[in-house]
């Protein structure tokens, strides 16, 4: 079942990514990823009809703690990094569509 | 004093024999002088480290109880959050981020009175093989500057190995701190997933990520093992210690295991290169000769380790690296047309190519239509895995390998061929995906003067017994003291 990816499927790849890629880029990657994929298609070799999926190594299930306020880091400290700020808020572009197409 | 271990420069200042400041002022002499030549750090903290040792000196003549590293000066691999300078995954995409706490692991150094001096160099995100992913610096390998360090741990492992600190902290997902360990000839720690916190970490494969000590020698690695292990509310993976208690792990280091047994796979062993081969087989006579039983064994699914890999760690990294979206932190894209460039461009402007071509693969791996084929065959292959190493530890105490295939590549060679980069990692990457521990021990030379290292790989939670199988070894040989010609520019 060898299915080699085709440029197309790079560009809905990148788009889901959300990576605006170059036809450079694109390129390259389609050709890259389809020798990645290739080799870590020998897994098909393994028969693992009767095997278990293992997502985590720990059998860990969810963590509860008593719910009690404690300190956070605050507005200030939260904001210091933000490429674009309004006074207590994350800047962004508009974001609803104003009917210009955009 | 640059030869001194970790704990022997701890011993000293306790001693009042050398201070903190003497020490932290020496290191950064070195600095001064090789680190134009080697590239080990992205940044470093001097006039921070000096008033820090001095408060360290000043608590210890005052006869405070101190800390398990007090007054020792380490780096810690620049994926681990701090509230000092930036913490940057060697991207372009955090260059300028500082970070609004303090990892879990860098209070833990903090509370041992460490003299953290600065942040080691690595892949971008810990995703590769050379330390040639970086998007801010290249780090080279101290034993020849042609060669790269290994990675993605390779800064930290190259400034130890190179005394431009005396320990470090790296993070292994897929080998990152084995495989560098193993080139430039240091000791390197990879705990049981779940032992160390990873809060503060920043994610890559979060169901792989582990932070442990890259040392000179086995009882430095048991004294940091130490100060870091444990469990941490701030992390729901770190595990329980009533459960799994954390050891006093210096205490019985230089005690032998009885009858140990060690297990090797001869077939899988095969495809590493002549040399590597070499060393391990006179490492394992040297447990022979100590009266080890040597078990050839079969683990059939370790073959598959890499491709089910590369599926797991870039689906987790296309989900974990989401987040650098332009608008929390991080580099945005200058005059976005719409919010959906400030993503698209922000990230494409800022991740390198080995970044995107993990989350390309990832988001493939998972995308609908290709979820059954890729990721959840690779969540089962991940199961067998797991499966041959219980069945080996059934009939062994550990089981020994390389590291690497090879020793230090020269830099540029697998750059622009990914898959070849990933094969570097075969022997490394299936202790991830089965949780356990590893260790990378000096083992030996190849006829070019570079380092090959031991692989030893114990059940989950057993360190204790690892650091003393591995010091078994070292008290018998001297790889562990030999040290690379140090050149300045």
């Amino acid at each position: 079942m060898a299915r080699r990816i085709d440029q197309q499927q790079v560009r809905k790849v990148a788009k889901l990514s959300r990576l605006d890629l170059t036809d450079h880029e694109l390129e390259e990657f389609t050709s890259q990823l389809g020798a990645i994929l290739e080799y870590v298609e020998k897994m098909n070799k393994l028969n693992t009809d009767n095997v278990e999926p293992l997502a985590h190594c720990l059998p860990v299930s969810n963590v509860f703690r008593e719910d009690c306020v404690k300190e956070s880091i605050g507005t200030e400290r939260a904001l210091a990094n933000a490429p674009e700020r309004d006074e207590s808020f994350f800047k962004v572009p508009k974001i609803l569509d104003d009917g210009s197409g955009a | 004093m640059e030869e001194l271990s970790a704990l022997e420069l701890r011993d000293q200042i306790a001693a009042g024999k050398i201070s903190s400041v003497e020490a932290t002022k020496a290191v950064f002499e070195r600095i001064r002088k090789f680190e134009p030549v080697i590239g080990a750090y992205i940044s470093t903290h001097e006039d921070r480290a000096l008033e820090f040792a001095a408060d360290v000196d000043r608590r210890i003549a005052a006869g405070e109880k101190m800390g398990q590293l007090a007054g020792v000066p380490v780096a810690i691999k620049d994926n681990m959050c701090t509230t000092f300078g930036a913490t940057t995954c060697a991207s372009k995409i955090l260059e300028n981020f500082h970070a609004p706490y303090n990892a879990t692991v860098v209070e833990k150094l903090l509370a041992a009175d460490a003299v953290i001096i600065g942040k080691a160099n690595m892949d971008e995100f810990a995703m590769g093989s050379s330390t040639e992913n970086s998007g801010l610096k290249q780090t080279v390998n101290p034993w020849d500057t042609t060669r790269v360090p290994g990675g993605s741990s390779g800064g930290a492992t190259a400034a130890v190995a190179g005394r431009l600190c005396f320990a470090a902290l790296g993070s292994d997902t897929g080998g990152s701190i084995r495989q560098p360990a193993s080139f430039c000839g240091v000791v390197g720690l990879k705990p049981t997933y779940g032992r160390v916190s990873r809060y503060g970490l920043v994610a890559y494969g979060s169901s792989l990520d582990q932070i442990g000590p890259i040392t000179r020698n086995v009882a430095d690695t048991a004294l940091l093992l130490n100060v870091i292990a444990g469990h941490d509310p701030a992390d729901s993976t770190s595990v329980d210690e009533t459960k799994a208690p954390v050891s006093v792990y210096l205490q019985n280091l230089d005690k032998p295991i009885d009858g140990l047994r060690i297990a090797i796979v001869p077939q899988f062993n095969a495809g590493a290169e002549e040399q590597v081969q070499k060393a391990l087989n006179e490492a394992i006579s040297v447990y022979k000769n100590l009266g080890a039983e040597i078990i050839e064994i079969e683990m059939p699914h370790l073959d598959y380790a890499i491709a089910a890999y590369y599926v797991i760690a870039t689906a987790e990294a296309s989900s974990n690296l989401a987040r650098y979206d332009g608008v929390h932190y991080g580099h945005r894209t200058e005059n976005p047309r719409d919010y959906v460039e400030v993503y698209t461009k922000s990230r494409a402007e800022a991740f390198g190519q080995e970044v995107k071509r993990r989350i390309m693969l990832g988001t493939y791996a998972l995308s609908s239509g290709y979820y059954d084929a890729y990721y959840l065959k690779a969540l089962k292959v991940r199961n067998l895995i797991r499966g041959d190493f219980t069945a080996a530890f059934e009939k062994c105490d550990c089981v020994m390998m390389p590291v690497a295939p090879t020793t230090a590549f020269k830099i540029g060679e697998k750059v622009n061929d990914p898959l070849q980069m990933y094969l570097s990692d075969i022997y490394t990457i299936s202790a991830n995906l089965a949780g356990i521990p590893g260790i990378s021990i000096p083992c030996g030379m190849d006829d070019k003067g570079l380092p090959i290292g031991l692989q030893i790989m114990v059940p989950a939670f057993v360190e204790e017994k690892l650091l003393r199988i591995a010091r078994m070894f070292e008290a018998q040989t001297d790889w562990h003291m030999k040290k690379p010609p140090m050149n300045e520019k």
